[in-house]
């Protein structure tokens, strides 16, 4: 503690306490040190106190829907909780026996008791996600059974539908006879599985999710780097341009940040129509003739033009806060070394805006990965993206389970590009106009 | 962004041409939200010019389908004006009834993101918050999330708000949320909140911690400092944080389509029932008015954020 060299130690001790030896004290006679923490622990729980609101806000409204989400993507009891004797005897006997009589007459039983509690469509649905054209079977056999199935139940249900023997469908009901399941994940990534449990490519025609998931990553990119080419001459002009003429300018970038998305989609549907005002001006240019209308709309090419020019302020402001920074001595001292305007450019000026770049095409993508209304709009059947498959799967076909599924490698993905532009950017740096 | 006189002339048309390539980029940027407005004055069902329009025609111009807007789901749009009239359209028009629904969620959401996103964004910018980032990641991440995903999960929370309570071996029984204007108030509220937080805390880095404690050394308690001396500094940044947070209210379609019942039909939701179902000439008008709204608010926020720049001594150069 007492440094010869350092006056003020010498000072501090003495002022600090009767004992010079001893540990520092406040006024009151406590050690400086607990006083120290103790108060850096109140100011933490004060800060703290600040934020908690909030984010228990946060973890009901947004968190806990989210593992929701997760969990009905794992779980999905439309067969376990409603073929309560089946699922029993699945759990009994390992995958390969041959379906008994016990089997057969749990099958028996638990279609009366789900005929009669109107759950068999539940039960069909469940198993028609793994199977697709089973859910008549069940419905049908839950008509027929409402009466009462008499024994000998092999022949009886046989009877009823030969479907019924089919090993296959054993083999998907032992699958749902489990509440947790891992199937509408491999169905996600278009995997399923055989007779035997073994996972292996769906059939050709379903494999779509795959093809859904690259094409969303191809038209990301694409839209990334189109926002790119149209954002950075903007950027550059509005960092170089005294910053009163760049303010009006600016005003241009911003307007559209804040017109409703539905009005700028709205309006690229009516300018790119084929009767719409982008093909009028053509033709009365004469570039192209009436019957040769261009389609520009309802394909990949109408999402590509209306997200990039949604998109393009989030490319924008933030290259042009990181180009505001640099010094345009840099690039007069490269020309006064001799170096050509674009060698200048190349060398001195671009490795200089490499971090709003970055900033800017993360949050582009990011936000064009996920993105919805715009590829449901003017996307076509070419331009959808996978979320609009993930509402295709809530709110038509009710797989909901399947919705999850997309939605949680979607989550993912996406998750892990947050983490990236917090690692390179900082969300602290995240800026609106 | 001039041009250096020693600029060689291959230098100089290179120029001109980056100009003309940023007007035309400008022009991209803004022709789409300018050409609505005149052709919502159409007096045809077209989304084109007609040659009408072109000459300047006066015929050629309607207002049409402003009339619409009102006209639309009114019991007796044909009846004589007069109060009457006014009464069927406040009462029964769809667009009014979705501006209504709209203007009540967007209050109610702002109120609460507002509210809770400046407290802790309050906390946030204290140098001894404990985990921060980590904080501050899980409050930004609705921006961040794509919507859709968000609204799923909500679909699912709100349908039955109690099921996580059965995760941990609880068996409660408790309403919907799916459906009121409870549920797409909460929602929206979420969605608002990393706005709030982003505009802020960005205000507050650039408030003079001295400034509160000055106010506590001559006396002042912990809320009279935040009344009397924060507040007023920060407010030009609250004020732009809670018009963003009403913005993304006002302009959310997915979460709504999601848990909102046919109560709560917010224009969004009635533009993209126009646009799926059969988009007549009327979503232009109405999407002229909400182009006039955003110019408003833009005005609104620039003119906050010159004000706050001065507030805290940063004068443009």
């Amino acid at each position: 503690m007492s440094n010869a060299l350092d006056p003020h130690a010498a000072i501090v001790t003495e002022a600090g306490g009767l004992d010079p030896g001893g540990p520092l004290r406040t006024a009151d006679g406590q050690p400086l040190t607990r006083a120290l923490a103790r108060s850096s622990r109140r100011a933490r729980r004060r800060a703290f106190l600040l934020v908690l609101p909030l984010l228990l806000f946060v973890l009901l409204t947004f968190l806990l829907p989210i593992g929701q989400m997760l969990q009905r993507s794992v779980k999905n009891d439309g067969f376990s909780a409603n073929m309560p004797q089946l699922s029993a005897w699945f759990h009994e006997h390992p995958r390969g026996t041959e379906p008994d009589d016990a089997a057969w007459a749990a099958l028996a039983a638990d279609l009366t008791a789900a005929a009669e509690a109107r759950s068999i469509g539940l039960v069909g649905t469940r198993v028609n996600y793994d199977m697709p054209g089973t859910r008549s079977l069940f419905t049908s056999a839950g008509r027929k059974a409402r009466g009462g199935i008499e024994p000998p139940y092999r022949e009886a249900i046989l009877a009823m539908d030969e479907k019924w023997g089919d090993p296959k469908l054993w083999s998907v009901m032992r699958e749902a006879s489990s509440a947790y399941t891992s199937n509408f994940y491999l169905a996600a990534l278009d995997r399923t599985r055989d007779d035997d449990g073994n996972i292996t490519m769906a059939p050709e025609q379903q494999q779509i999710y795959v093809k859904l998931f690259q094409r969303t990553f191809w038209l990301s990119l694409i839209i990334t780097f189109t926002t790119f080419l149209l954002g950075f001459p903007i950027a550059h002009l509005l960092a170089t341009l005294p910053m009163r003429k760049s303010n009006l300018l600016m005003i241009l970038v911003l307007l559209p940040f804040w017109t409703s998305l539905l009005v700028r989609t709205t309006a690229w549907m009516v300018l790119l129509q084929q009767q719409g005002v982008v093909n009028d001006i053509l033709v009365w240019l004469g570039l192209i003739g009436n019957d040769q209308r261009l389609q520009m709309i309802f394909n990949q090419t109408g999402t590509i033009i209306a997200m990039t020019h949604i998109l393009l302020p989030f490319m924008i402001l933030p290259l042009y806060s990181v180009m505001r920074t640099i010094n345009p001595s840099y690039v007069r001292a490269a020309r006064s070394l001799g170096a050509t305007s674009w060698t200048a450019f190349r060398r001195i000026y671009f490795p200089q805006t490499l971090p709003g770049l970055g900033a800017g095409a993360l949050l582009v993508f990011i936000l064009a990965v996920g993105y919805y209304i715009t590829p449901a709009l003017v996307g076509g059947s070419s331009g959808q993206l996978i979320s609009n498959l993930i509402a295709m799967h809530m709110t038509q076909t009710l797989n909901w389970s399947m919705a999850a599924a997309l939605a949680a490698l979607l989550l993912g993905g996406v998750l892990l590009l947050y983490w990236v532009y917090d690692r390179l950017v900082g969300i602290d740096n995240l800026k609106l106009g | 962004m001039a041009l250096p006189t020693y600029a060689s002339p291959l230098e100089k048309v290179w120029h001109y041409a980056y100009l003309a390539i940023c007007a035309a980029i400008f022009f991209f940027l803004i022709a789409p939200i300018v050409v609505v407005i005149p052709l919502s004055f159409n007096a045809e069902p077209y989304f084109t010019f007609t040659d009408k329009m072109l000459s300047f025609d006066p015929e050629g111009y309607s207002m049409r389908w402003y009339r619409s807007l009102l006209t639309f789901g009114m019991a007796n749009p044909d009846a004589p004006g007069g109060l009457g009239w006014w009464a069927d359209a406040w009462q029964n028009a769809k667009w009014v009834n979705a501006a209504k629904s709209s203007i009540i969620i967007g209050f109610f959401s702002t109120i609460l993101a507002t509210v809770l996103g400046t407290l802790a964004a309050l906390g946030l910018s204290r140098p001894e918050m404990p985990f921060r980032r980590i904080i501050m990641a899980v409050l930004i991440s609705p921006m961040i999330v794509p919507i859709i995903i968000t609204a799923t999960g909500m679909f699912f929370f709100y349908s039955n708000p109690c099921e996580p309570l059965t995760w941990i071996g609880l068996n409660p029984q408790c309403g919907k949320l799916a459906g009121t204007y409870l549920g797409v108030i909460l929602a929206h509220a979420t969605l608002g909140i990393p706005f709030v937080i982003i505009t802020v805390t960005a205000t507050l880095i650039g408030f003079d911690q001295s400034l509160a404690r000055a106010a506590a050394s001559l006396g002042a308690n912990p809320r009279t400092t935040f009344f009397r001396i924060t507040m007023p500094l920060i407010l030009p940044g609250v004020i732009s944080g809670a018009l963003f947070a009403f913005v993304t209210s006002f302009d959310e379609v997915v979460a709504v389509l999601f848990i909102a019942g046919p109560d709560q039909q917010t224009i969004p939701r009635q533009m993209w029932n126009g646009i799926r179902e059969q988009i007549s000439p009327a979503i232009l008008a109405v999407a002229t008015l909400l182009v006039i709204f955003s110019i408003a608010l833009l005005a609104t926020v620039e003119m906050l954020r010159r004000r706050s720049e001065r507030l805290r001594g940063i004068t443009p150069h």
